[in-house]
């Protein structure tokens, strides 16, 4: 967020904005209606749904809480479903920074084709993610054919859930780390290479943490996206309970069968990774904002 | 940020790439391997299943299914209602969120992308404690009313909602905080009424950047998976958007079935690809227009 703020005075309407304003009051009309539609959009539609999620939740005694949001079944739900989104976005790291790297910095023959279409898996439903991939690793599918015989079984298997999670990430890395390494000047790596570094150690030394901010969000990102996913998830995966049953499914299951209140405690604590996840990216960008100045 | 904020790309060959070529070859190859593999092999894959029966069999399954029929025909309320209220909402938000330094000014802005941490079917889940006819917090209302919201479509356009808060307002923000409020400041001099500041002023400016939200938007409420899922309850014909019913086919063994929604389905992320290749380029241009004045 570039805010090129109008500097008082100077324009034509910072004279006005101070001639008929206070400080903080703009004369620009349409702030009572504005403030009501967002907050009672927001109210109907965020607000009491996560104050309903909460109420169910405390409802429950504390014992009772412990015993739904981490019983056996829960825990090997939790274990999953954080563990595939974290191995999925540290792929979408090193992936998304080769993209990016490459799109970026090199002139190739279908590099906006290339550009263009790492958006795909933000345009593309994920249901239609997992059909192709379900069916594309199996054992008579286009790569399975190849892989299932060297024992790599990408569909159906705890590989497919993290499969389709690196998918469905690629995009958050790329579209961090873009626009920062585009706007790296290139005479700090003259600099360097004068100075004698090696291209590599310019890499690791010069380029690499400057870009990293972006790495750290775009991993976040990735990461808060794969613990949520479900749609594609449940194509490619055999959702035993115990073995390939991600914590969306468990919720999902116990929904079905009216065990409200459980699916609630497994809500709550899934809702906290991610809500942690969220405000751990909202403060590195507080931190750069800082950094940049 | 999120991958959908506007990119404002460089294009200038002023980057010397000066890794040997071979190096610079590999990484190309390797990300096109990667492309391959992730995203063009799934994509072909799936037009190449569709039309398996030739297209007379693809449009068979599409429109001599009448299920398929009803889930087009849902999908096509459902998505605009959703899309519709939340661009209607997402500009106020922007206007009164960009236009006005208020107490609380944050906190709404950090609501805004809370959908984006929350699990499609969490999202679910919360509609369901609210809005279920047996034991919900609303359900002696409706059941007074005799409305139903969950297992009917009125739940399924709240859960699209829901998932989609962010993308309008997501975009304009930072778009309305780079223009500034210099012209709709020296509207107001001039005195103009509040529909013609935004009409004739505040419009014409965002208007690219507001489409590119509206797409954005749309492409996820078509793809919403998990949240729909679970509100919908899946009664035959009643609460099956085109999402629903790829997973249905595919559960059903009907592949050529289930490829055709996916093909008609994928169809339209490409082609928001495509729109968004355009209009990020009009942005573009009528932000470089905006501050060369």
């Amino acid at each position: 967020m570039s805010a090129a703020k109008p500097s008082p005075g100077r324009s034509l309407g910072g004279t006005l904005r101070q001639l008929v304003s206070g400080k903080h009051r703009s004369p620009l009309p349409g702030f009572g209606p504005g403030l009501v539609v967002t907050i009672s959009w927001l109210t109907v539609m965020l607000f009491v749904p996560l104050i309903a999620l909460i109420a169910k939740s405390t409802s429950l005694t504390p014992a009772e809480f412990l015993a739904a949001a981490w019983s056996e079944r829960a825990r090997a739900a939790y274990t999953l479903t954080f563990g595939a989104a974290a191995i999925a976005a540290v792929v979408d790291v090193i992936l998304g920074l080769l993209f990016a790297w490459v799109i970026v910095r090199y002139r190739f023959p279908g590099r906006q084709m290339l550009d263009a279409i790492v958006d795909l898996p933000f345009a593309l439903p994920t249901a239609v993610a997992g059909l192709v991939y379900s069916s594309l690793y199996v054992k008579n599918g286009w790569f399975g054919q190849f892989l299932v015989p060297l024992g790599i079984e990408g569909a159906y298997s705890r590989f497919a859930i993290v499969l389709v999670l690196i998918f469905l990430g690629l995009p958050f890395v790329v579209r961090t780390v873009q626009p920062l390494l585009s706007s790296l000047e290139g005479d700090i790596e003259e600099a360097a290479a004068s100075l004698g570094a090696s291209r590599w150690q310019t890499f690791t030394r010069v380029i690499l943490p400057s870009v990293m901010p972006a790495l750290y969000t775009g991993f976040a990102l990735a990461f808060a996206r794969g613990l949520g996913e479900y749609g594609s998830i449940i194509f490619v995966s055999t959702n035993i309970p115990y073995k390939s049953e991600i914590a969306p499914m468990l919720i999902y299951d116990r929904l079905e069968s009216y065990h409200y209140e459980e699916a609630t405690a497994i809500a709550v604590v899934l809702l906290a990774g991610s809500i942690t996840t969220l405000m751990f990216i909202n403060w590195l960008e507080a931190r750069n904002r800082r950094y940049a100045r | 940020m999120h991958g959908n904020s506007v990119r404002t790309q460089k294009t200038a060959g002023k980057m010397v790439a000066n890794e040997p070529l071979w190096f610079r070859v590999l990484l190309i190859s390797l990300c096109y391997l990667i492309a391959l593999v992730l995203i063009i092999v799934p994509l072909i894959y799936v037009f190449v299943q569709a039309f398996s029966e030739g297209f007379s069999g693809w449009w068979n399954n599409l429109f001599n299914d009448a299920e398929t029929r009803h889930s087009v025909f849902l999908t096509l309320i459902v998505v605009p209602l959703a899309v519709l209220v939340n661009t209607v909402c997402g500009v106020a938000a922007a206007w009164t969120l960009t236009k006005f330094k208020f107490p609380g000014r944050t906190l709404l802005m950090t609501a805004l992308d809370l959908p984006f941490a929350v699990s499609p079917v969490v999202a679910g889940l919360m509609f369901v404690l609210l809005y279920n006819l047996r034991t919900g917090y609303f359900a002696p209302l409706l059941n007074s009313m005799g409305f139903k919201i969950i297992f009917a479509w009125p739940g399924l356009v709240m859960a699209t909602m829901f998932v989609t808060i962010p993308f309008v307002a997501r975009e304009l923000i930072p778009l309305m905080q780079a223009l500034g409020d210099d012209e709709e400041l020296a509207a107001v001099s001039l005195g103009a009424s509040p529909w013609q500041i935004f009409w004739r002023v505040t419009l014409p400016n965002i208007k690219w950047g507001l489409l590119f939200g509206v797409i954005q938007c749309n492409a996820r409420a078509i793809g919403e998976f998990g949240a729909v899922y679970v509100v919908s309850g899946r009664i035959e014909r009643e609460t099956y958007t085109m999402a629903l019913r790829v997973e249905k086919l595919f559960q059903d063994y009907n592949n050529p079935g289930s490829y055709a929604v996916a093909s008609v389905l994928t169809l339209m992320a490409l082609s928001t690809l495509v729109l968004k290749i355009i209009l990020e380029r009009m942005v573009a241009a009528s932000m470089e227009q905006s501050s060369s004045e």
